[in-house]
């Protein structure tokens, strides 16, 4: 065991996923810092974090969904339109039906539902590639918003614009900062260590290998002070502004979703479904309902998308037709950036989390310094083309992926990531019986 | 005839891959205008042998001499070996379903100047090529249009203008009917006519013994004889005799076996290809297996055992039509697969890597895949009861591994097999069906495997067993059932089992032919 791959522990086990989230992370960090010198300290600024949270917060949403999604093998081009008919929906419903705004919360998933059931039928239960059903539903629900909002954008209620750009109230003794920004942080930090902790005795109860303590330490340590950093910027900028209310939402399903695929029955049919799905069907899982499950479920998430989006797209909180374009691209980069395999099975929520910061991240830098959209763009093409081409480079050379590029002259340990077959091996007298994951 | 000049001279290939001697010093000669049939038990070595001759091994990934016309060939690729007249016909075809005839035959040869094809010309040649193979088919025709039969001819046809000199058929009238199949040995015999050799690899011994001018016998990678058909004195029983061998190592850990009653019955069990609906790969088929009891399916690759097992296993192979399944003498409903393993099914595909496993998860979540519901509470799965479990099947089964999260794609063959094999024993099934359970996996882990299924049947479970190995089912089982083109045609006790005589059924229609 290598001290490298200890440090590596820091940033969770030494599972594939994790190692390939490492790399990712890394880059995170290296934007992040690289902008705050490039901008003299611009990029943490409490003003400059809370408008990155509120411009980016629905990408990481669909984000979210659309990890899923390619895990499971499939594609969905159609959650920007998703995202701008539910919104057109909710707004029409709420100016001319005076719907109370959380009844217009109610409605928006419902829309995304029954959206999301519609596509799920075609791709499940009659087979259409995913590719063409989305990309149909691109068209229709882009050609739906048009028609219901008759092209014009359509203004909200004031107590909707909550979701899309609210902030947390201010309460307690005024310490200039935002009070229950700083107390989520803290709750924050007593979580963490209280999942290192469990886990350390769950890990010691299996007799199976236990990270050094020092890492354990290291790792709490290293995260607790950046979450506590981040709740600080976040509550220290103008009175009245807080961790927006996008990004608590968008933090809750993060772990509700990072659970759900993890640790949930529902979530290892997804890997399964996605990695070999006829291996998966002759272990009972009904692949069916897997796939309609993962195509509903980004509707949905396309739905709230909506929701949050259109409020801040707009500013005056208005839907209108132009809403949501390009999202859907968004998202699927945000996921392969993240690490997710281009053909299913391999992908993670916190991966593609990352992987919408680091295009979030660079975004912003660039506009601090000024380049303009067009160079963002250019830019934004190169990151995806290089970090999946890293992935699939390292691939190709017999390690695993991003990690690859850190670790591939140091790590000569047990954790070797090359296959390393443990009694003779036959298998490769099957030209092409391994299935390779691009 | 005998004094034929010799054509194709292969001197003691040995070919190698990692941890595996799939040839060890296997020699053969081939005279011109000759059949020459090559015979072998599945994994005996025979694909890998055709593979060095045209090249898809190439020169220096193998040892020994190829000497094609009186020169020493050092093919580098198929076409390199196509160039100097070798061709070689796949069980499964190389034609695209899409493309007409013509454009079939003229693949990648297409009759062109400056890169623009010459369709006039390539229709005329196609005709005239079709006419040797007596096809007489319009060459505009898609491929995909014309039977399995034709398809066969049309690559023959393809083969010939490549101007051939020796055509290697693998396996050519396996998904053929008996007319075709006809059609295409008589085909061959007049190409030998017109001075093209062959070289045929078949199961079918009595097209073997029509056809063949000589046979050569490989068994685990070795030569074992050349036997020369013209002069007589060879038939089935000679064949299968060289095929299996005499002796029976004792490969297998003691074992008394305890039967009980009858634990598991398919009665009636018909079944349609699933996707021509006349075919039938099943027929009313009916098989027993008690507590306790090894049951050997004996049959060849294609013979329709693992379509059998499959569509008892939740319908997962095939349409279903008729039948019934019993257990412990109550009907039971096997519908989909999750039914399946309810009611205590477990079948272990023959292809571990493709439906057996998923390459990208870890041991510790593929042991535990086919029965989630067994260590979750309510939807969660509970990681702690995964990583116990796993651990546990890892010492048992002695998985050799560092721990269980590491992923199955970094394990040999037989370790794989064992996680394949805990994944099933984890469901605690009643009925365990293995198909070629020790396929591609090296003989230590084979006799840990062995083990492994007898303490299954020991602890009362029954467990059928398919393979195309005849030792093996033999060591194994306390029955065997012989299934051969979808029928079962005879069955044996362990007693009176014997490698002819099983052979001898798994290679013709039923048990009154074979008698006869």
């Amino acid at each position: 065991m290598s001290g490298f791959s200890d440090v590596k522990k820091i940033f969770g086990g030494g599972t594939t996923s994790t190692a390939r989230q490492f790399g990712i992370l890394a880059s995170l960090v290296a934007i992040i810092v690289g902008f705050q010198i490039g901008t003299n300290g611009l990029t943490l600024t409490p003003g400059n974090l809370i408008a990155v949270v509120n411009q980016y917060s629905y990408i990481l949403i669909l984000a979210i969904g659309m990890v899923m999604v390619i895990i499971a093998g499939h594609i969905d081009l159609s959650v920007g339109s998703v995202a701008a008919f539910t919104g057109i929906v909710v707004a029409k419903a709420m100016a001319d039906f005076d719907l109370p705004w959380p009844l217009a919360i109610v409605l928006g998933l419902v829309v995304g539902a029954l959206i999301g059931a519609w596509q799920g039928f075609w791709v499940a239960y009659v087979g259409v590639p995913a590719f063409i059903v989305t990309l149909a539903g691109m068209l229709i629900f882009r050609g739906g918003n048009q028609a219901i909002g008759a092209a014009t954008a359509v203004t909200v209620p004031e107590g909707f614009t909550v979701i899309g750009a609210g902030y947390l109230p201010e309460v307690g003794p005024n310490t200039g900062y935002n009070n229950l920004t700083l107390l989520l942080g803290i709750l924050a930090v007593v979580a963490i260590a209280w999942r290192e902790w469990r886990a350390r005795r769950t890990q010691a109860e299996m007799g199976s290998e236990t990270a050094p303590v020092w890492v354990s330490v290291l790792r709490v340590v290293i995260l607790g002070a950046v979450v506590l950093y981040a709740a600080f910027l976040f509550a220290g900028g103008r009175v009245g502004t807080s961790i927006p209310v996008s990004g608590i939402i968008l933090i809750a399903l993060v772990l509700a979703y990072g659970f759900l695929t993890r640790n949930t029955i529902i979530g290892r049919h997804i890997y399964a479904v996605g990695g070999n799905s006829h291996a998966a069907e002759l272990s009972g899982v009904k692949s069916k309902r897997v796939n309609f499950f993962v195509m509903m479920n980004m509707s949905i998430l396309a739905g709230l998308a909506g929701l949050a989006g259109m409020i801040f797209i707009a500013r005056a909180g208005a839907s209108g037709g132009q809403d949501g374009n390009g999202w859907e691209l968004d998202a699927i980069a945000a996921a392969f950036i993240g690490g997710t395999a281009v053909a299913g099975g391999v992908g993670t929520v916190i991966g593609a989390i990352i992987g919408g910061l680091v295009m979030a991240f660079l975004n912003n830098g660039l506009q601090l310094v000024g380049a303009g959209a067009d160079l963002v763009q250019i830019i934004k093409g190169l990151v995806l083309l290089l970090a999946v081409a890293i992935d699939v480079y390292n691939k190709t050379q017999g390690r695993f992926s991003i990690i690859g590029l850190f670790t591939s002259k140091r790590n000569n340990g047990p954790t070797d990531q090359t296959p390393t077959p443990t009694t003779g091996t036959p298998d490769t007298a099957k030209p092409g019986a391994v299935t390779a994951n691009k | 005839m005998v004094d034929e000049p010799v054509i194709l001279e292969m001197r003691s290939i040995t070919k190698e891959f990692p941890g595996v001697k799939a040839l060890s010093d296997v020699s053969i000669t081939v005279r011109a205008a000759e059949i020459h049939a090559i015979c072998g038990e599945n994994g005996a070595g025979k694909s890998t042998l055709m593979k060095v001759l045209s090249g898809v091994y190439p020169f220096g990934t193998y040892e020994g001499d190829i000497v094609f016309q009186a020169q020493e060939m050092r093919f580098k690729d198929i076409r390199s070996s196509e160039a100097a007249g070798i061709v070689i016909i796949h069980q499964e075809l190389a034609l695209i379903p899409e493309l007409s005839i013509t454009e079939n035959i003229f693949l990648g040869n297409e009759p062109s100047r400056g890169g623009v094809i010459n369709w006039k010309e390539a229709k005329k040649r196609a005709i005239q090529l079709l006419a040797r193979v007596g096809l007489r088919d319009d060459p505009d025709t898609l491929v995909k249009d014309i039977g399995v039969g034709k398809q066969q001819l049309v690559e023959i046809a393809k083969a010939l203008n490549k101007d051939v000199k020796l055509l290697i058929l693998d396996e050519p009238t396996a998904a053929l009917n008996e007319n075709d199949s006809q059609h295409l040995l008589d085909l061959i015999l007049g190409l030998k006519g017109k001075g093209i050799a062959s070289i045929m690899i078949s199961h079918k011994l009595n097209e073997i013994e029509r056809i063949a001018d000589s046979i050569t016998i490989i068994r685990d990678g070795k030569t074992i004889e050349t036997l020369d058909v013209r002069g007589g004195d060879v038939n089935e029983d000679r064949i299968i005799r060289g095929m299996v061998g005499r002796s029976l190592q004792s490969r297998f850990p003691d074992r008394t076996p305890h039967i009980g009653e009858v634990l598991f019955e398919v009665r009636d069990w018909t079944v349609q290809h699933p996707l021509v609906a006349e075919r039938l790969v099943c027929r009313n088929e009916s098989f027993t297996v008690r507590k306790g009891e090894i049951v050997g399916f004996a049959g060849l690759m294609g013979a329709g055992r693992t379509e059998l097992a499959m569509s008892v296993f939740g319908r997962s192979y095939g349409n279903f039509v008729s039948g019934q399944v019993f257990k412990e003498g109550r009907e039971i409903q096997l519908r989909n697969v999750s039914e399946a393993i309810d009611h205590g099914l477990a079948y272990v595909s023959e292809d571990r890597k493709s439906l057996g496993l998923n390459l990208l998860d870890d041991i510790k979540r593929s042991v535990v895949s086919a029965k989630l519901s067994k260590i979750s509470r309510g939807q969660v799965v509970d990681d702690f009861k995964e990583h116990s479990i796993a651990d546990d099947y890892r010492k048992s089964l002695r998985i050799k591994t560092p721990t269980v999260d590491e992923g199955v794609s970094k394990l040999s063959g037989g370790n794989q097999q064992k996680v394949v094999l805990a994944k099933w024993m984890f469901t605690d099934p009643d009925l365990l069906i293995l198909d070629e359970p020790t396929r591609g996996i090296d003989v230590g882990a084979k006799f840990e495997i062995y083990g492994i299924i007898q303490q299954l049947a020991a602890q009362g479970k029954g467990v059928i067993v398919i393979s195309s190995e005849l030792p093996e089912l033999i060591g194994l089982s306390d029955r065997i059932y012989t299934i051969f083109e979808g029928q079962i045609t005879d069955e044996f006790t362990a007693a009176e089992a014997e490698p002819e005589m099983l052979m001898k059924s798994m290679t013709s229609t039923n048990k009154k032919a074979a008698a006869a």
